[in-house]
Protein backbone atom coordinates (compact mmCIF):
# COMPACT_ATOMS: atom_id res chain seq x y z
CA UNK A 1 0.00 0.00 0.00
CA UNK A 2 1.94 3.29 -0.79
CA UNK A 3 0.93 6.44 -2.16
CA UNK A 4 1.90 8.50 -5.19
CA UNK A 5 2.13 12.63 -4.05
CA UNK A 6 2.18 15.01 -7.12
CA UNK A 7 3.03 18.32 -6.18
CA UNK A 8 2.65 21.32 -9.17
CA UNK A 9 3.37 24.59 -6.97
CA UNK A 10 6.86 25.90 -6.82
CA UNK A 11 8.11 25.42 -3.39
CA UNK A 12 9.29 28.58 -3.11
CA UNK A 13 5.83 30.13 -3.66
CA UNK A 14 4.14 27.82 -1.64
CA UNK A 15 4.18 24.98 1.37
CA UNK A 16 2.94 22.35 -1.16
CA UNK A 17 6.43 20.63 -1.48
CA UNK A 18 7.06 20.76 2.28
CA UNK A 19 3.56 19.03 3.55
CA UNK A 20 3.92 16.61 1.01
CA UNK A 21 7.21 15.24 1.56
CA UNK A 22 5.79 15.87 5.21
CA UNK A 23 3.59 13.82 4.87
CA UNK A 24 5.43 11.14 2.76
CA UNK A 25 6.31 7.56 4.27
CA UNK A 26 8.80 4.66 3.10
CA UNK A 27 7.60 3.48 0.24
CA UNK A 28 5.73 6.72 -1.48
CA UNK A 29 6.85 8.54 -4.53
CA UNK A 30 6.72 11.87 -4.74
CA UNK A 31 6.33 13.80 -8.45
CA UNK A 32 6.81 16.98 -8.98
CA UNK A 33 5.23 18.17 -11.98
CA UNK A 34 4.83 21.64 -13.55
CA UNK A 35 5.88 24.87 -11.44
CA UNK A 36 6.37 21.89 -8.59
CA UNK A 37 9.71 20.64 -11.13
CA UNK A 38 11.38 24.38 -9.62
CA UNK A 39 12.22 22.82 -6.28
CA UNK A 40 14.28 20.12 -8.14
CA UNK A 41 17.21 22.44 -9.39
CA UNK A 42 20.71 20.83 -7.50
CA UNK A 43 21.53 24.61 -6.17
CA UNK A 44 18.11 25.07 -4.78
CA UNK A 45 17.53 25.55 -1.61
CA UNK A 46 14.86 22.35 -1.71
CA UNK A 47 17.50 20.28 -3.42
CA UNK A 48 18.80 18.86 0.41
CA UNK A 49 15.23 18.29 0.99
CA UNK A 50 15.03 15.98 -1.61
CA UNK A 51 18.76 14.42 -1.58
CA UNK A 52 17.78 13.65 2.27
CA UNK A 53 14.74 11.97 1.82
CA UNK A 54 15.42 10.08 -1.87
CA UNK A 55 16.40 7.19 0.39
CA UNK A 56 12.78 6.29 1.54
CA UNK A 57 10.77 7.82 -0.66
CA UNK A 58 11.14 8.03 -4.46
CA UNK A 59 11.54 11.44 -6.23
CA UNK A 60 10.19 11.97 -9.58
CA UNK A 61 10.39 15.04 -12.03
CA UNK A 62 8.29 15.21 -15.22
CA UNK A 63 11.05 15.84 -18.03
CA UNK A 64 8.67 18.29 -20.15
CA UNK A 65 7.92 20.45 -17.49
CA UNK A 66 11.86 20.53 -16.92
CA UNK A 67 12.41 21.43 -20.58
CA UNK A 68 9.88 24.14 -20.83
CA UNK A 69 11.56 25.84 -17.66
CA UNK A 70 14.94 25.55 -19.15
CA UNK A 71 16.02 23.04 -16.38
CA UNK A 72 18.66 20.93 -17.56
CA UNK A 73 18.78 17.10 -16.82
CA UNK A 74 22.24 17.75 -15.18
CA UNK A 75 20.54 20.96 -12.84
CA UNK A 76 18.84 18.47 -11.19
CA UNK A 77 19.12 17.54 -7.67
CA UNK A 78 20.65 14.05 -6.89
CA UNK A 79 18.27 11.42 -5.92
CA UNK A 80 15.65 12.76 -8.71
CA UNK A 81 14.75 10.15 -11.35
CA UNK A 82 13.31 12.16 -14.16
CA UNK A 83 9.87 10.71 -16.17
CA UNK A 84 8.01 11.43 -19.16
CA UNK A 85 4.21 11.50 -19.30
CA UNK A 86 4.29 7.28 -19.87
CA UNK A 87 6.66 7.66 -16.43
CA UNK A 88 3.86 9.52 -14.88
CA UNK A 89 1.31 6.94 -15.94
CA UNK A 90 2.96 3.89 -15.01
CA UNK A 91 3.47 5.75 -11.09
CA UNK A 92 -0.03 6.56 -11.00
CA UNK A 93 -0.79 3.21 -12.01
CA UNK A 94 1.79 1.28 -9.70
CA UNK A 95 0.59 3.11 -6.46
CA UNK A 96 -2.73 2.42 -4.19
CA UNK A 97 -3.67 5.97 -4.49
CA UNK A 98 -2.95 9.70 -6.18
CA UNK A 99 -2.44 12.32 -3.41
CA UNK A 100 -2.55 16.16 -5.00
CA UNK A 101 -0.85 19.14 -3.47
CA UNK A 102 -2.14 21.79 -4.74
CA UNK B 1 -34.29 36.49 -16.95
CA UNK B 2 -37.90 35.78 -15.87
CA UNK B 3 -39.94 37.13 -12.54
CA UNK B 4 -42.65 36.58 -10.77
CA UNK B 5 -45.06 39.38 -11.09
CA UNK B 6 -45.81 40.53 -7.41
CA UNK B 7 -46.92 43.53 -6.16
CA UNK B 8 -46.78 45.56 -8.76
CA UNK B 9 -42.83 44.59 -8.63
CA UNK B 10 -40.86 42.04 -10.82
CA UNK B 11 -39.50 39.40 -8.41
CA UNK B 12 -36.31 37.38 -10.60
CA UNK B 13 -36.40 33.93 -10.69
CA UNK B 14 -34.15 31.55 -12.72
CA UNK B 15 -34.99 29.37 -15.28
CA UNK B 16 -36.82 27.03 -12.91
CA UNK B 17 -38.85 29.44 -10.87
CA UNK B 18 -36.10 29.65 -7.65
CA UNK B 19 -35.69 32.66 -6.42
CA UNK B 20 -32.75 35.08 -7.53
CA UNK B 21 -32.52 36.55 -4.45
CA UNK B 22 -33.49 35.18 -1.55
CA UNK B 23 -33.54 38.02 0.40
CA UNK B 24 -37.05 39.07 -1.60
CA UNK B 25 -38.88 36.04 -0.18
CA UNK B 26 -42.11 37.00 2.21
CA UNK B 27 -44.63 34.40 2.99
CA UNK B 28 -47.03 36.19 0.02
CA UNK B 29 -44.78 35.84 -2.19
CA UNK B 30 -44.49 32.05 -1.11
CA UNK B 31 -48.44 31.75 -1.83
CA UNK B 32 -47.76 33.26 -5.25
CA UNK B 33 -44.73 30.79 -5.78
CA UNK B 34 -47.23 28.23 -4.97
CA UNK B 35 -50.18 28.70 -7.40
CA UNK B 36 -47.67 29.14 -10.41
CA UNK B 37 -46.62 24.95 -8.82
CA UNK B 38 -50.66 25.03 -8.73
CA UNK B 39 -50.45 24.15 -4.54
CA UNK B 40 -52.56 25.69 -1.79
CA UNK B 41 -50.70 25.86 1.07
CA UNK B 42 -52.07 24.55 4.37
CA UNK B 43 -50.42 24.91 7.22
CA UNK B 44 -49.62 21.49 6.99
CA UNK B 45 -47.17 23.26 4.09
CA UNK B 46 -45.95 25.92 5.87
CA UNK B 47 -44.35 23.60 9.01
CA UNK B 48 -42.62 22.20 6.01
CA UNK B 49 -41.89 25.16 4.56
CA UNK B 50 -40.82 27.14 8.20
CA UNK B 51 -38.62 24.11 8.19
CA UNK B 52 -36.56 24.74 5.73
CA UNK B 53 -35.85 28.37 5.71
CA UNK B 54 -35.37 27.47 9.88
CA UNK B 55 -32.80 24.74 8.50
CA UNK B 56 -31.10 27.40 5.50
CA UNK B 57 -30.73 30.31 8.16
CA UNK B 58 -29.10 27.58 10.50
CA UNK B 59 -26.61 26.18 8.46
CA UNK B 60 -26.87 28.04 5.02
CA UNK B 61 -28.20 25.55 2.99
CA UNK B 62 -31.11 23.82 1.53
CA UNK B 63 -31.29 19.93 2.91
CA UNK B 64 -31.65 17.08 0.20
CA UNK B 65 -35.07 15.13 0.40
CA UNK B 66 -33.08 12.69 2.81
CA UNK B 67 -32.12 15.08 5.49
CA UNK B 68 -35.26 16.93 5.46
CA UNK B 69 -37.58 13.09 5.80
CA UNK B 70 -34.65 12.34 9.20
CA UNK B 71 -34.91 15.85 10.56
CA UNK B 72 -38.84 16.23 10.50
CA UNK B 73 -39.46 12.92 11.85
CA UNK B 74 -37.09 14.67 14.46
CA UNK B 75 -38.87 17.61 15.03
CA UNK B 76 -42.58 16.70 14.25
CA UNK B 77 -42.59 12.92 14.31
CA UNK B 78 -42.80 9.75 12.56
CA UNK B 79 -45.60 10.65 10.41
CA UNK B 80 -44.42 14.17 9.08
CA UNK B 81 -41.55 12.55 8.25
CA UNK B 82 -42.85 10.24 5.97
CA UNK B 83 -41.74 10.16 2.31
CA UNK B 84 -45.63 9.39 0.92
CA UNK B 85 -46.53 12.15 3.24
CA UNK B 86 -44.08 14.86 1.83
CA UNK B 87 -44.73 14.17 -1.49
CA UNK B 88 -48.83 13.75 -1.16
CA UNK B 89 -48.20 17.97 0.13
CA UNK B 90 -45.54 18.45 -2.77
CA UNK B 91 -45.48 16.08 -5.40
CA UNK B 92 -42.52 16.91 -7.53
CA UNK B 93 -40.18 16.35 -4.74
CA UNK B 94 -40.47 18.00 -1.21
CA UNK B 95 -37.26 19.46 -1.05
CA UNK B 96 -36.94 20.67 -4.60
CA UNK B 97 -40.34 21.67 -4.94
CA UNK B 98 -40.80 23.33 -1.20
CA UNK B 99 -37.64 24.76 -1.51
CA UNK B 100 -38.48 26.96 -4.18
CA UNK B 101 -41.48 28.15 -2.41
CA UNK B 102 -39.69 28.87 0.54
CA UNK B 103 -37.44 30.74 -2.10
CA UNK B 104 -34.55 28.71 -0.98
CA UNK B 105 -31.60 27.55 -3.45
CA UNK B 106 -32.01 24.15 -4.91
CA UNK B 107 -30.94 21.55 -2.66
CA UNK B 108 -27.52 20.44 -2.85
CA UNK B 109 -27.19 17.17 -4.28
CA UNK B 110 -30.49 17.42 -6.19
CA UNK B 111 -29.83 18.07 -10.10
CA UNK C 1 -29.26 -4.94 -5.85
CA UNK C 2 -26.34 -5.93 -4.61
CA UNK C 3 -24.24 -4.00 -1.87
CA UNK C 4 -21.19 -2.85 -3.55
CA UNK C 5 -18.29 -2.60 -0.80
CA UNK C 6 -17.86 0.95 0.38
CA UNK C 7 -14.46 3.09 -0.44
CA UNK C 8 -12.83 5.23 1.96
CA UNK C 9 -12.85 8.59 0.32
CA UNK C 10 -10.55 11.24 2.22
CA UNK C 11 -10.80 15.01 1.33
CA UNK C 12 -8.01 16.81 2.28
CA UNK C 13 -8.03 20.35 2.36
CA UNK C 14 -5.35 22.55 2.79
CA UNK C 15 -6.77 26.33 1.72
CA UNK C 16 -7.98 29.11 3.95
CA UNK C 17 -11.32 30.17 2.94
CA UNK C 18 -12.34 33.18 1.08
CA UNK C 19 -9.19 33.68 -0.69
CA UNK C 20 -9.64 31.06 -3.25
CA UNK C 21 -12.71 29.06 -4.33
CA UNK C 22 -11.02 25.68 -3.30
CA UNK C 23 -12.50 25.50 0.01
CA UNK C 24 -16.69 26.05 -0.88
CA UNK C 25 -15.82 23.82 -3.71
CA UNK C 26 -14.63 21.02 -1.44
CA UNK C 27 -17.52 21.42 0.72
CA UNK C 28 -19.88 21.08 -1.71
CA UNK C 29 -18.47 18.12 -3.18
CA UNK C 30 -18.62 16.58 0.03
CA UNK C 31 -22.40 17.11 0.35
CA UNK C 32 -23.06 16.15 -3.33
CA UNK C 33 -20.41 12.70 -2.86
CA UNK C 34 -22.39 12.24 0.75
CA UNK C 35 -25.84 10.89 -1.71
CA UNK C 36 -23.35 8.16 -2.78
CA UNK C 37 -23.51 6.75 1.07
CA UNK C 38 -19.66 6.01 0.57
CA UNK C 39 -17.48 6.05 4.03
CA UNK C 40 -16.45 10.21 4.16
CA UNK C 41 -13.69 11.67 6.24
CA UNK C 42 -12.60 15.15 5.81
CA UNK C 43 -9.10 16.03 6.73
CA UNK C 44 -8.10 19.78 7.57
CA UNK C 45 -4.19 20.53 7.76
CA UNK C 46 -2.01 23.54 6.58
CA UNK C 47 -4.65 26.71 6.33
CA UNK C 48 -7.10 24.38 5.05
CA UNK C 49 -7.82 24.65 9.62
CA UNK C 50 -8.63 28.04 8.97
CA UNK C 51 -11.92 26.55 7.19
CA UNK C 52 -13.39 25.67 10.54
CA UNK C 53 -12.43 28.09 13.01
CA UNK C 54 -14.98 29.93 14.97
CA UNK C 55 -16.21 33.29 14.23
CA UNK C 56 -15.97 33.96 10.94
CA UNK C 57 -18.23 36.73 9.65
CA UNK C 58 -17.96 36.79 5.64
CA UNK C 59 -21.02 39.71 5.29
CA UNK C 60 -18.98 42.38 4.35
CA UNK C 61 -17.41 40.33 1.52
CA UNK C 62 -21.28 40.11 0.22
CA UNK C 63 -20.15 36.34 0.47
CA UNK C 64 -22.16 33.64 2.02
CA UNK C 65 -20.88 32.51 5.20
CA UNK C 66 -19.97 28.92 4.49
CA UNK C 67 -18.13 27.96 8.05
CA UNK C 68 -22.05 27.27 9.54
CA UNK C 69 -22.67 24.27 6.29
CA UNK C 70 -19.55 22.56 8.03
CA UNK C 71 -21.96 21.64 11.50
CA UNK C 72 -24.80 20.20 8.81
CA UNK C 73 -21.76 17.64 7.76
CA UNK C 74 -22.87 15.08 10.59
CA UNK C 75 -26.71 15.48 9.15
CA UNK C 76 -25.33 14.19 5.58
CA UNK C 77 -23.61 11.12 7.73
CA UNK C 78 -19.53 12.84 7.11
CA UNK C 79 -18.72 12.38 11.28
CA UNK C 80 -15.16 12.52 11.29
CA UNK C 81 -13.33 15.77 10.81
CA UNK C 82 -9.81 15.15 11.20
CA UNK C 83 -7.44 18.27 12.18
CA UNK C 84 -3.82 18.32 12.00
CA UNK C 85 -2.23 19.15 15.71
CA UNK C 86 0.71 20.56 13.94
CA UNK C 87 -0.82 22.78 11.39
CA UNK C 88 -3.09 24.22 14.39
CA UNK C 89 -0.21 24.52 16.29
CA UNK C 90 2.35 26.42 13.10
CA UNK C 91 -1.01 29.08 12.96
CA UNK C 92 -0.77 29.75 16.59
CA UNK C 93 -4.50 28.04 16.72
CA UNK C 94 -5.77 25.35 19.61
CA UNK C 95 -8.39 23.22 19.61
CA UNK C 96 -10.49 26.08 21.37
CA UNK C 97 -10.28 28.16 18.37
CA UNK C 98 -12.32 25.61 16.38
CA UNK C 99 -16.19 25.68 15.71
CA UNK C 100 -17.95 22.87 17.56
CA UNK C 101 -18.95 20.74 14.92
CA UNK C 102 -21.12 17.48 16.22
CA UNK C 103 -23.11 15.34 14.61
CA UNK C 104 -26.25 13.52 16.70
CA UNK C 105 -26.14 9.46 16.93
CA UNK C 106 -29.56 7.99 15.94
CA UNK C 107 -29.30 5.40 18.18
CA UNK C 108 -28.91 7.30 21.57
CA UNK C 109 -31.67 9.35 21.51
CA UNK C 110 -29.98 11.89 19.37
CA UNK C 111 -26.99 12.34 21.57
CA UNK C 112 -24.58 15.04 20.10
CA UNK C 113 -21.02 13.29 19.57
CA UNK C 114 -17.92 15.68 18.24
CA UNK C 115 -17.07 15.40 14.42
CA UNK C 116 -14.01 16.71 15.00
CA UNK C 117 -10.50 14.66 15.50
CA UNK C 118 -7.54 15.91 16.50
CA UNK C 119 -4.66 13.95 14.68
CA UNK C 120 -0.87 14.22 15.30
CA UNK C 121 1.26 14.23 11.42
CA UNK C 122 1.95 10.98 11.57
CA UNK C 123 -1.62 9.44 12.24
CA UNK C 124 -2.37 12.43 9.13
CA UNK C 125 -0.27 10.57 7.37
CA UNK C 126 -1.39 7.10 7.82
CA UNK C 127 -5.00 8.67 6.97
CA UNK C 128 -3.76 9.47 3.68
CA UNK C 129 -2.11 6.10 3.15
CA UNK C 130 -5.45 4.20 4.25
CA UNK C 131 -7.89 6.05 2.40
CA UNK C 132 -8.92 4.54 -1.01
CA UNK C 133 -9.52 7.96 -2.56
CA UNK C 134 -7.69 11.10 -1.94
CA UNK C 135 -9.18 14.23 -3.23
CA UNK C 136 -7.30 17.38 -2.80
CA UNK C 137 -8.75 20.80 -2.72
Amino acid sequence: MSTLHTVNKSPFERGSMASAFAHAVEGDAVLMIEDGVLGARKTGAFSPTITGRSGAVSIYALGPDLAARGVKAEDVADGVTIVGYDGFVDLAATHDRVCAWL
Amino acid sequence: MSAYAFNGMQIAHDEEGYLTDIAEWTPELAELIAKSENIALTPEHWEVVNFLRDYYEEYQIAPAVRILMKEMTKKYGKEKGDQKYLYGLFPYGPAKQACKIAGLPKPTGCV
Amino acid sequence: MAERPKKTFLYLNRKAPYGTIYALESLEVVLIGAAFEQDVSLAFLDDGVFQIVEGQDASALGMKNFSKTYRALGDFEVRKLYVERESLAERGLSEADLMPIMWEDEDEDYAEKPSIRLVDRSEMTRLIGAADVVLSF
